[in-house]
């Protein structure tokens, strides 16, 4: 495999604490060589990229995307999200498993992950927790994680059974796997002949929908802390995906006070938008969890600055339009991410609220292989892989969703402006986005 | 890392949401508050002029122009006077309904209006179970959309034609309304709040003129954030306070459709809150009784009630074509879009 010079750019590697002007050998698929500029010893006959002025960083971890293969090619395949995920400057994405059929299985987590899909970043398959992620029976932790599952999940539908979600939390941290609960209580967010489709409050009410309570999240994420706390096992991970509420965070600060192994990741929509951007029904603003109030809003921003939150992940949910496109109750949730969220990020945590840089991407990098524990990833430390993100961290830009990589449009952020620009995004040694084209 | 930094800022000010696009169509009615008061004043006097006007003339304002009734719920007497105002003015109707429709099919509501328009339809009346169904049809066809009751939504006509019953025994039918017309004027409206898309166009429209609306029911019909829809909105859980301040009682019937669910024990809930004869005797015996039908009778208000001295529920009725003759002809005849006449001879 060809070799990679990375030259004259400013390397920011906060997990292996460097933040200087550094050139980069990328070789055989990892990192060859790190030093100031024009030092490098082992770059002969190397292709360079020159990276003068531009922020030079270990390639972007997004821990929960929904790539629909198998089953649901025509919202997104894993090639089209995998193409999104390296223009957003992603070079590991883990796939959520409420695919068709649901990975439950060995076979399917093993067929994401295989070359013949053409991802062009690197896939992880997150594997059902349950059999067809039906909260009942738990599947085979150890089987799915030599196949490649980096994490177990029901995304989408929480395990809603405490005996199920304690065995489901013991099991997995005998193999050493995180258990990601998506915490909604759905037996208060559905009832007879309705589903709730956006946060409760004055908004709903005033368009008439019926909401989603707070509690419908934080009840959940405090019935798994107790759960962890009950199992007294230091290897349990309690992963909360996509957190939203004030309440559900508050949860999880006091169980990380109380030593427990208790994370959680937040979703940039849900430290940008409130539910007044649901509007006049735009299905654009639809997700679950939902769009919530602003105090939810500036609690997301508050857990990201201290520290309680542990990651960005984009929960990016492609939707093809005519779906999108119906009463706003019968709109399926989700909306994209991958080509968002280090815009926005750098945008609003960097360049408003004055998160540095380095923290911004470790919570886009760093952060998320640990929570994952994806080895060799997440920094550039020599003989990690050759995983990089190489951005203009001053560039505007506007964001047009027609011009994006991922198959479906449906986002909230068209349009908006968009700080940091990806000029290259490289996987394993190779060039899996670059700006000028290819 | 990094702790010697800038002091962060705990608080964003993103962009916020984008300004509403609706209606794109001059002649749509999505929601009572799309109204300036000036409209209000123009569409009352419009309805009292088309009331009063002889048949064969009025029937030439809209001659053979096309006006499509789409209608995925049941309804009597808002699809009846939609129907007879479009047709009182000329207009030929068409009606259908999501039984006996491609709907059944599972054709989507954009593809049936794209259907309806295609076929010459210049304006629809939509009722639809869920909530904000008309902007979805008028941004994917932007013909003008009149919202017939959407969900738990709106109903900005009978809004209107609550209005319009309000003002005659009230200000005497007064037409051109300001901000102050009902000003001293407490408006209640009683039962299931939570489900009632006409209380939410009637709490979006009332206090715009002065008027204070008062809300009134048990918590799992009317929760707390109901006040915060809009100014002069306000909760009174006893009915019988309620009655004492009100000029005016709008009583809501329980929507089982809607109910989802939601227990009631009925017997409590009449005892708490049903307008009866002697409570409307000893509490309110110069109000005026109105209900946008169709009543339960001896559920939320008894027989003799209902068809007592005070009672205006018909009146309300007959008002619906009036003022639904002034909203189909504002539908076709302000500022429609180019293209969307050909209908016409």
């Amino acid at each position: 495999m060809s070799a990679l010079v990375i030259r004259g750019g400013h390397l920011i590697d906060p997990g292996a604490g460097v933040d200087a002007l550094k050139d980069v050998l990328l070789k055989d698929g990892h990192v060859a060589e790190i030093a100031a500029p024009g030092k490098l010893k082992l770059a002969n006959g190397a292709q360079v990229l020159d990276a003068t002025g531009l922020t030079v960083a270990p390639g972007l971890i997004d821990m929960h995307v929904h790539l629909r293969e198998p089953g649901q090619g025509y919202k997104e395949t894993i090639a089209t999200g995998t193409a999104a995920a390296a223009a957003g400057g992603f070079t590991s994405v883990a796939a959520m498993p409420n695919t068709r059929p649901v990975n439950d299985s060995v076979e399917t987590t093993r067929w994401m992950q295989s070359p013949e899909r053409g991802g062009v970043v690197r896939v992880f398959p997150i594997a059902a927790a349950t059999r067809g992620s039906k909260g009942e029976t738990i599947n085979d932790f150890a089987a799915l994680k030599s196949a490649g599952a980096v994490a177990v999940s029901d995304d989408g539908l929480p395990i809603l059974k405490d005996g199920v979600m304690r065995e489901t939390l013991a099991a997995a941290a005998r193999v050493g796997l995180t258990v990601i609960q998506h915490a909604e209580d759905t037996r208060m967010t559905h009832g007879a002949g309705w589903v709730a489709s956006m946060n409760a409050g004055p908004t709903a009410f005033k368009l008439g929908l019926r909401g989603m309570s707070n509690e419908a999240e934080s009840s959940i994420v405090e019935r798994d802390i107790r759960l962890v706390q009950d199992l007294r096992d230091a290897r349990v991970h309690l992963h909360v995906a996509h957190i939203s509420t004030a309440a559900a965070l508050a949860a999880v600060r006091q169980a990380r006070r109380n030593g427990l192994r208790v994370t959680c990741e937040v979703a940039p929509h849900h430290f940008l938008l409130t539910d007044e951007h649901v509007g006049q029904y735009n299905t654009h603003a639809k997700m679950c969890p939902p769009l919530r109030a602003a105090a939810d809003r500036d609690a997301m921003i508050e857990g990201i600055l201290d520290g309680v939150v542990d990651a960005i992940a984009t929960d990016h949910a492609p939707h093809a339009v005519h779906e999108k496109e119906v009463e706003f109750e019968h709109a399926p949730n989700g909306i994209t991410g991958l080509e968002t969220a280090l815009g926005l990020s750098l945008r609003w945590l960097h360049k408003e609220a004055k998160l540095p840089l380095g923290r911004v991407l470790s919570l886009l990098s760093a952060q998320p292989a640990a929570l994952l524990n994806l080895k060799g990833r997440g920094s550039l430390a020599v003989g990690s892989f050759a995983d990089v993100v190489v951005f203009d961290p001053k560039a505007e830009w506007v964001y047009s969703a027609r011009e994006g990589k991922s198959k479906s449009r449906n986002t909230p952020f068209d349009g908006w402006t968009m700080q940091g620009k990806v000029r290259w995004t490289i996987s394993e040694g190779r060039i899996a986005y670059d700006s000028d084209g290819a | 890392m990094n702790s010697s930094a800038a002091p962060t800022r705990r608080q964003l000010h993103p962009p916020p949401a984008p300004a509403s696009p609706f209606p794109y169509n001059p002649g749509s009615l999505l929601s009572a508050s799309d109204l300036s008061l000036e409209e209000i004043s123009g569409i009352l006097s419009r309805a009292t002029a088309l009331e009063g006007q002889d048949p064969l003339t009025r029937a030439k304002i809209l001659a053979k122009r096309r006006v499509a009734l789409l209608f995925y719920e049941s309804s009597t007497r808002t699809r009846t006077s939609f129907e007879l105002a479009a047709k009182a003015l000329g207009a030929d109707t068409t009606l259908v309904s999501s039984l006996s429709s491609s709907i059944e099919k599972g054709e989507t509501l954009k593809d049936t209006g794209l259907t309806l328009r295609a076929l010459g339809a210049e304006a629809i009346i939509l009722r639809h179970s869920s909530s904000g169904a008309p902007w979805l049809l008028e941004a994917e066809t932007k013909l003008p959309v009149l919202n017939a009751g959407d969900g738990m939504h709106e109903h900005p006509t009978q809004a209107l034609l609550d209005l319009r019953t309000i003002l005659t025994h009230l200000r005497s039918g007064v037409e051109a309304v300001d901000a102050e017309t009902l000003a001293g004027v407490t408006v209640s409206i009683t039962g299931d709040i939570l489900h009632s898309r006409v209380a939410r166009s009637n709490m979006l429209l009332l206090p715009r003129l002065g008027a204070r609306v008062l809300l009134c029911g048990p918590k799992e019909l009317l929760p707390e954030l109901a006040a915060q829809v809009g100014p002069g909105i306000f909760i009174e859980r006893d009915f019988e306070t309620a009655l004492k301040q009100s000029q005016a009682i709008m009583m809501l019937r329980i929507q089982g459709e809607r109910l989802a669910g939601l227990q009631l024990d009925l017997e409590q809930y009449k005892a708490a809150y049903q307008l009866t004869g002697p409570r409307l005797a000893a509490l309110a015996p110069q109000a005026i009784v109105m209900h946008p039908g169709p009543i339960i009778r001896g559920l939320e208000v008894t027989a003799g009630v209902a068809d007592g001295p005070q009672s205006v529920i018909l009146e309300q009725v007959k008002n619906g074509v009036a003022i639904r003759m002034a909203m189909v002809e504002r539908a076709l005849l302000s500022g429609t879009l180019a293209g969307t006449h050909e209908g016409g001879r």
